[in-house]
């Protein structure tokens, strides 16, 4: 039996903007079909820009750049970008800026509807996605009559109805108050989809994500369980990452034991640029 | 069809004008104020006409005639200027109520402000019958450029994103103690103008992002469609046959 192919595969993604600012300096990035991994860095750290190249938006085009980025096997370049766009659904931070259309289900719709559906299997397609995130009674509703949590899981839905292979999001779980944070990762963690998730909310990282891959300084300085890096101070000062004043890691035995983490740091932050 | 969207002007009703495809109320409302501007100034009657046929409208429509009358405010800084007319116009003068104003003037006067005000408001029965959203969708499909609809679909979906920033940088201004008293705090106001522009842009910039990457090509993709039949074009031209049967005999038979 072929293994299905990784839902994202980065190799040595390097890029420097227009204006001369390098961002990336080789990265190298797997991701199996089904993984949930969360992307962790401090601001700067140049996660932005590579979500940015995952479906396209930035590439060798728009700047210099080396590198690959595979997208279940299918190379992000100018010929595949419609389908590149399809299979990488990615969720901005604001959900003003994703939410575009005058109703919720146009919106929802916009997506799917690129791709050329129309009628029936259209609207089949948008009731599913906004019944995945619990927005199934909202669909002739503007945007902005919503809450924010519940423009947040419609902007979830925008991208769910294309049916990607692998979710992005970008910091889903800012400015929510805790029921909504805690219904995104209900919802979140519903869904059958491989997901990539750019935080600075560690927990959230831990609660959703087994994997984590700690982005700094332009290249991946880090990359393992979840559990594993957050309980690595070294680690986690070197990169400007903390955990919120009163949060204390659970008990957790897949960690690996104190010396030999601390041993590893220096090889991990080693590549930085 | 596309989903209430909740504006000022719209009164949310099931009437058979409410029903009627957008495209055919727009082209119904064009067609009828083309006649209005169409008649001579002269044959009042035929004025009186076309205000009896909005009145019809109105009524199949259930907008009350306050709910009309409120908005019809809306003209009045158009509409000044007409009642200067009577009193600066040269030509012969006729005696109104003691004071000499010129004849012309007086038609002149009459002539905006008819015409005004039934154009205002046949534009306002319409959008207290259509959502917005619709109306968009008419003018789509009336192939009104893309371009356009798309800019007004924007301005539509984000002017309250930019009224609430701007309500935002009023109150951290005032929150420092800024007051604008008078011409001198305009350098503040007008910096605040620029850098709400500036962070409008942004969001611009942001927002075509999100479109790239769900696979927007440049047009708007068409998921709600706003067909009309023939039976409802027919009766979307009552309005303006009527008009214009008006107009035409305003200009065969005279005052």
């Amino acid at each position: 039996m072929v293994a299905p192919p990784l839902s994202l595969d980065v190799e040595g993604l390097a890029f420097a903007y227009p204006d001369g600012h390098q961002a990336l300096f080789g990265v190298d990035l797997r991701i199996g079909r089904g993984e949930r991994v969360a992307l962790l860095g401090p601001n700067g750290a140049g996660k932005t820009t590579l979500v940015m190249h995952l479906n396209g938006i930035l590439s060798a085009d728009t700047g210099t750049g080396r590198g690959t980025v595979k997208v279940a096997g299918l190379p992000v370049a100018k010929a595949n970008l419609p389908e590149i766009r399809r299979r990488v659904g990615i969720v901005f931070q604001d959900p003003d800026d994703q939410l575009f259309m005058p109703t919720v289900r146009e919106d929802v719709a916009f997506g799917p509807a690129n791709l050329g559906l129309r009628g029936a299997e259209l609207d089949a397609r948008v009731d599913e996605a906004l019944e995945q995130v619990g927005m199934a009674g909202f669909a002739d509703r503007p945007p902005h009559h919503l809450s924010f949590g519940q423009r947040r899981r419609v902007a979830v839905a925008t991208v769910l109805a294309m049916r990607p292979e692998i979710l992005v999001l970008d910091e889903p779980s800012s400015n929510l108050d805790p029921a909504s944070r805690r219904e995104l990762a209900e919802i979140l963690d519903r869904l059958d989809v491989t997901v990539l998730m750019v935080t600075h909310d560690l927990p959230y990282a831990l609660e959703l994500c087994p994997r984590s891959v700690v982005l700094s300084g332009g290249v991946i300085a880090a990359d393992g369980p979840t559990a594993e890096l957050l309980a690595d101070r070294a680690l986690m000062d070197v990169h400007r990452l903390e955990l919120p004043y009163g949060f204390a890691l659970p008990d957790c035995e897949r960690c690996a034991p104190v010396d030999r983490r601390r041993g590893r740091v220096p090889s991990d932050t080693s590549e930085q640029g | 069809m596309g989903a209430g969207h909740a504006h000022d002007l719209y009164r949310h009703a099931d009437t058979p004008l409410h029903r009627l495809p957008p495209q055919c109320k727009l082209v119904a409302v064009l067609l009828f104020v083309l006649a209005v501007v169409a008649t001579p100034r002269d044959r009042f009657w035929a004025f009186g006409v076309y205000a009896l046929l909005l009145a019809a409208v109105a009524a199949v429509g259930r907008v009350p005639a306050g709910y009309v009358l409120r908005r019809v405010v809306v003209e009045i800084p158009f509409v000044v200027f007409a009642f200067a007319l009577p009193f600066l116009a040269s030509g012969p003068t006729v005696d109104v109520l003691g004071v000499d104003v010129s004849r012309d003037g007086l038609y002149g006067a009459w002539n905006i402000l008819a015409k005004g005000t039934l154009g205002v408001v046949a534009s306002i029965l319409l959008a207290a019958t259509t959502p917005l959203r619709d109306l968009l969708l008419g003018m789509e499909r009336l192939r009104m450029p893309q371009l356009l609809v798309q800019i007004m679909q924007f301005m539509l979906r984000y002017s309250e994103v930019i009224s609430g920033e701007t309500g935002r940088m009023k109150v951290a201004r005032e929150s420092r103690g800024f007051q604008a008293r008078d011409v001198r705090q305009l350098p503040v106001v007008a910096k605040s103008a620029g850098a709400l522009f500036i962070r409008s842009y942004e969001r611009g910039e942001r927002v075509h992002l999100a479109m790239l990457s769900r696979g927007y090509t440049g047009t708007m993709p068409v998921v709600t469609d706003v067909r009309a039949s023939a039976a409802q074009w027919g009766v979307s031209a009552a309005l303006p046959a009527a008009a214009a049967l008006a107009c035409a005999v305003a200009w065969l038979a005279g005052a």
